[in-house]
């Protein structure tokens, strides 16, 4: 094909790479910055503690980093076992079972895929408004004792978009799958639950996998929805950066953002190896 | 009874689906009715929502004043009037959203092209290379583009100096680029590319290579076999690219909120604004409303048109 060795095409292809990756590679080389304000390049810090490291080092003894890091991971963590659980359980439904409000189901698994992210955003802002407002005059809480937003409110927002993405992917996975070895099992004798622990789950469970890491990417990346329902204890990595954005910006931002490519890197080659071993 | 249900399949399949359906009415349908209510409604004193039914944050959207005077100085008109500052921002939302979506299209499709018919062992290589950036924060990707765009930044330090290795080109100013439209839409391209690169490469990477074989052989040159197999055939992806850029790009304000600062004032930093600085909620959930029409119109109309594979899904 004359197409494939075009080498216009490889050189527009190399340069939306470069479009790709140059603000990466800036954004590394600006946490070994020496300058604090980190508006030029004053060349590689050379600092106690850790030397060329130094923006590192101070980032991991920053508390607030530290607190949004573990804060990120809790709210990844539990938002991904709830979503899985429940969007399994889902796509079993969609795929194999007739029943009542199911097109109704199948349609509202398609709403935050579809409307913008501020919108949902802001429509559960104004959901957790009014009930912690109406339960804040019905128990009569005031000042510091008011229920407000936090952990669990962006737990359960997270869970809410999550969802239709562990369904669409495992439902893709029930797609191909052999409805006779369940009806052979069933035939030797297993029962419904024992068929299902030994044989159902076992054949959907790169599904399963590969939904709760998509579940987890989604919630760790997330900043749209966590910004309109986080409360003051509840702030995560994007958030606390957003933040940062907005004052003077050391090269620690660019140390956290760095360790966050670096993870994101680490993410994707444990998928992809996981992945490939269940094609092999 | 537990016999019924494990006969019952109906039954299984409600109890199965309950969960995931419960979450979604809770955090999905009954939100959006309760922005649909409150943008019918206004504000107190303090800020709090006032529920009743009324037309007046959609009627001010239209920037119809009925009390205070529109324009500044001496070209101010006395009211009843019409000011254009909502009709600004909501047109250039949108010409953002269309600028950047025919940009990506135009910078990503070759690139899909590219890696669809690159050799299968190269293929993955160069897909994960699309995912890194794709899974690398939205705000840091943004980050990196003020140390690029600024005054002192990367690009005028480049530019400075080619300058000075080609001084036939002149003297070199530093160019101020952050805090400008312009910035802004090399904001979202960034952002959003890899969204685009994904379903056109799905799509294109379905076409059998026989079909570009039998257009040579039927004597069809490179140009014509893209025009009339190539690109008809790789549709899908494109629509679904479109949908997966256009509709984030509307309604994100993150964007514009870093790289514009104050200067570009997006409709999704408005209805920020109205929910967190100016506390007007009923003002912010109309100006959502309306929003969430608009792209809904054009991504109806879009499918319509187009038709719709499965490209959204896959990516």
């Amino acid at each position: 094909m004359s197409n494939r060795r075009s080498p216009w095409l490889k050189l527009f292809s190399g340069l939306v790479y470069f479009f790709l990756y140059a603000p990466i590679v800036v954004l590394i080389m600006y946490a070994f910055n020496s300058s604090r304000t980190n508006i030029t390049f004053d060349g590689i810090v050379n600092q106690e503690p850790c030397g060329p490291f130094y923006w590192f080092c101070v980032l991991f003894k920053n508390r607030s980093v530290l607190d949004a890091a573990k804060n990120t991971l809790t709210i990844a963590t539990v938002s991904t076992v709830v979503s899985t659980i429940i969007g399994t359980m889902a796509a079993l439904a969609l795929q194999r079972h007739r029943f009542r409000l199911k097109t109704f189901s199948e349609v509202s698994l398609y709403i935050p895929i579809i409307i913008p992210e501020i919108v949902m955003g802001i429509s559960i802002l104004v959901l957790f408004n009014a009930i912690f407002g109406w339960l804040n005059t019905v128990l009569g809480l005031t000042g510091d004792n008011r229920l407000a937003m936090g952990l669990g409110t962006v737990i359960v927002s997270h869970i809410a978009f999550s969802v239709p993405f562990v369904v669409l992917t495992v439902r893709a996975r029930l797609h191909s799958f052999d409805h006779a070895v369940e009806e052979a099992a069933m035939d030797l004798g297993a029962n419904e639950w024992r068929t299902f622990r030994r044989v159902t789950l076992p054949l959907i469970m790169p599904g399963v996998l590969s939904g709760a890491m998509l579940a987890f990417t989604l919630s760790l990346d997330d900043f749209v929805i966590t910004f309109f329902t986080t409360g003051p204890g509840s702030t995560t990595l994007p958030i606390y950066v957003y933040g940062l954005l907005r004052r003077i910006i050391t090269p620690e931002v660019n140390a956290l953002s760095t360790v966050w490519v670096l993870v994101v890197l680490l993410v994707l080659l444990v998928s992809q190896g996981l992945q490939r071993r269940q094609v092999g | 009874m537990w016999q019924k249900l494990r006969e019952n399949k109906s039954l299984q399949g409600t109890l199965l689906s309950s969960p995931s359906l419960i979450w979604m009415i809770v955090l999905l349908i009954i939100p959006l009715i309760l922005v649909v209510v409150t943008s019918f409604g206004g504000r107190d004193a303090d800020g709090n929502v006032v529920y009743k039914f009324s037309l007046d944050n959609y009627i001010r959207l239209t920037g119809y004043s009925a009390t205070e005077s529109c324009g500044i100085g001496a070209e101010a008109v006395p009211p009843p009037c019409f000011n254009n500052l909502y009709y600004d921002i909501l047109r250039r939302s949108l010409e953002l959203a269309f600028e950047t979506t025919l940009i990506v299209i135009g910078l990503g499709y070759p690139l899909a092209y590219f890696v669809a018919r690159a050799l299968p062992k190269r293929r993955n290589l160069l897909l994960f290379l699309i995912l890194i950036p794709l899974w690398t924060n939205f705000v840091i990707r943004v980050y990196a583009w003020i140390i690029i765009l600024r005054g002192q930044g990367v690009l005028n330090g480049v530019l400075e100096w080619t300058f000075h290795a080609l001084p036939f080109l002149g003297s070199f100013q530093p160019v101020e680029m952050l805090y400008t439209q312009g910035a802004v839409l090399v904001g979202m391209v960034y952002e959003f590319l890899p969204f685009m690169i994904l379903p056109m490469y799905t799509s294109l990477e379905k076409i059998d290579p026989a079909l570009y074989e039998a257009a040579a052989d039927l004597g069809a040159s490179s140009l014509r076999t893209f025009w009339r197999v190539t690109l008809p055939l790789s549709m899908p992806g494109v629509v679904a690219g479109t949908i997966l850029v256009f509709v984030p790009v509307m309604g994100t304000f993150v964007v514009s909120d870093i790289l514009g600062g104050r200067q570009v004032v997006l409709v999704g930093n408005l209805i920020q604004r109205q929910f967190l600085d100016a506390r007007d909620p009923a003002f912010g959930s109309a100006a959502s409303i309306v929003l969430m029409v608009m792209t809904l119109i054009v991504t109806v109309f879009y499918t319509r048109k187009f038709g719709f594979g499965e490209e959204v899904a896959a990516a």
